[in-house]
């Protein structure tokens, strides 16, 4: 028995260590992902700049990422436009223009407000009145419809319940 | 009634959303460059590196401008049909070989027939952002005042090239 229980502890050593070592597998696997060149321009101000657009630009390839996010070869490639074109001195605004003038607006996670783009903005704040304004009536017509006929078998109860108290239970 | 119409109508609503959401391709990422100018570039011919090819050069042509790589699966599907296309001469077809190598490019055409009247090398990408190109492959048809007038994106299908392709350019060749 007492040779048995040894190994049943050693095979629960080994699945604590296996567990620790996925574990470990996986943070490292994090990081491997995370991994993107660095980017250093001279100029802390355009640094900024650099660090804002790469996370307001969509990787196109893999639509839900940045391109600061994604490992995507055209998101290294778009990095390295961004990147150059700071170093030319251009604009924060001059990239988006570059951007949208290739992929449209839909590159841009912040898209401007336009005709085009209407619904985007306006669709969830239309949304929301709309469930406003459908409580409310629900509401409203909740309390007028309950309320008169609890009212009443209320008042009943308690004329019920005085008169118990008051003068005793008589049945 | 309205108890019972109410939930109806909005069942319909919600499957009238979900089957149209169904159909949509949010892949497909339409091209601000349609009716555009074809965006100016001058590249080494993948068969002869010295010699330059540029949007100029294809003037008052009808041409496709094909992106396809070595390392794309689906440019291996595409490719039977773009060799037949090309063998019907409809119009010009220009390759971009994009982020590519040159010796796996012209690998590739040897083994598999070879449908481009010429193809450019664009191996950092940069004439590929130029044309928006986000997935290969990608193709483009440009008419002869140089505008690009249809984009098509990922692998062109027979379909496609009865469809599409072969009317658009009959229409634009016979444009002046």
């Amino acid at each position: 028995m007492e040779h048995l229980s040894i190994i049943g502890n050693r095979s629960m050593r080994c699945s604590t260590s296996c567990i620790l070592a996925v574990v470990f597998l996986l943070i490292l696997s994090g990081t491997a992902c995370a991994s993107v060149e660095a980017r250093k321009l001279a100029n802390p101000e355009q640094q900024k700049v650099y660090e804002n657009l790469t996370s307001e630009l969509r990787c196109l390839v893999c639509q839900n990422q940045t391109i600061a996010d994604s490992n995507a070869e055209l998101a290294a490639d778009l990095r390295r436009q961004v990147y150059e074109m700071l170093e030319q001195g251009k604009s924060k605004q001059d990239i988006i223009q570059f951007m949208t003038d290739r992929y449209g607006d839909f590159v841009l996670y912040n898209p401007p407000f336009k005709a085009k783009t209407g619904v985007l903005w306006l669709g969830p704040v239309a949304f929301l009145l709309i469930g406003l304004v459908t409580v409310f009536l629900f509401v409203r017509r909740k309390k007028s419809a309950v309320s008169p006929g609890y009212r009443n078998e209320n008042a009943e109860k308690l004329v019920k319940v005085r008169n118990l108290l008051e003068k005793g239970d008589q049945s | 009634m309205l108890k019972y119409i109410l939930p109806l109508l909005l069942f319909i609503v919600l499957a009238v959303f979900l089957a149209l959401g169904l159909n949509l391709h949010p892949g497909e990422i339409p091209s601000p460059l349609l009716n555009k100018p074809a965006p100016a570039f001058s590249a080494s011919k993948l068969q002869a590196p010295e010699e330059k090819l540029t949007p100029a050069d294809l003037k008052g042509k009808v041409w496709l401008f094909n992106v396809w790589a070595s390392w794309c699966a689906s440019c291996r599907s595409e490719h039977p049909i773009l060799n037949q296309l090309a063998q019907q001469k409809a119009a010009i077809i220009v390759g971009l070989n994009y982020k590519d190598e040159p010796d796996a490019a012209k690998g590739w055409l040897e083994q598999l027939g070879n449908p481009y009247d010429v193809s450019i090398m664009d191996q950092d990408g940069r004439i590929g952002i130029d044309y928006g190109v986000y997935g290969v492959p990608e193709t483009f048809v440009i008419d002869k005042q140089g505008l690009i007038r249809y984009k098509h994106t990922g692998p062109v299908t027979p379909d496609d090239v009865q469809q599409v392709f072969l009317p658009l350019i009959a229409k634009l060749q016979a444009e002046n």
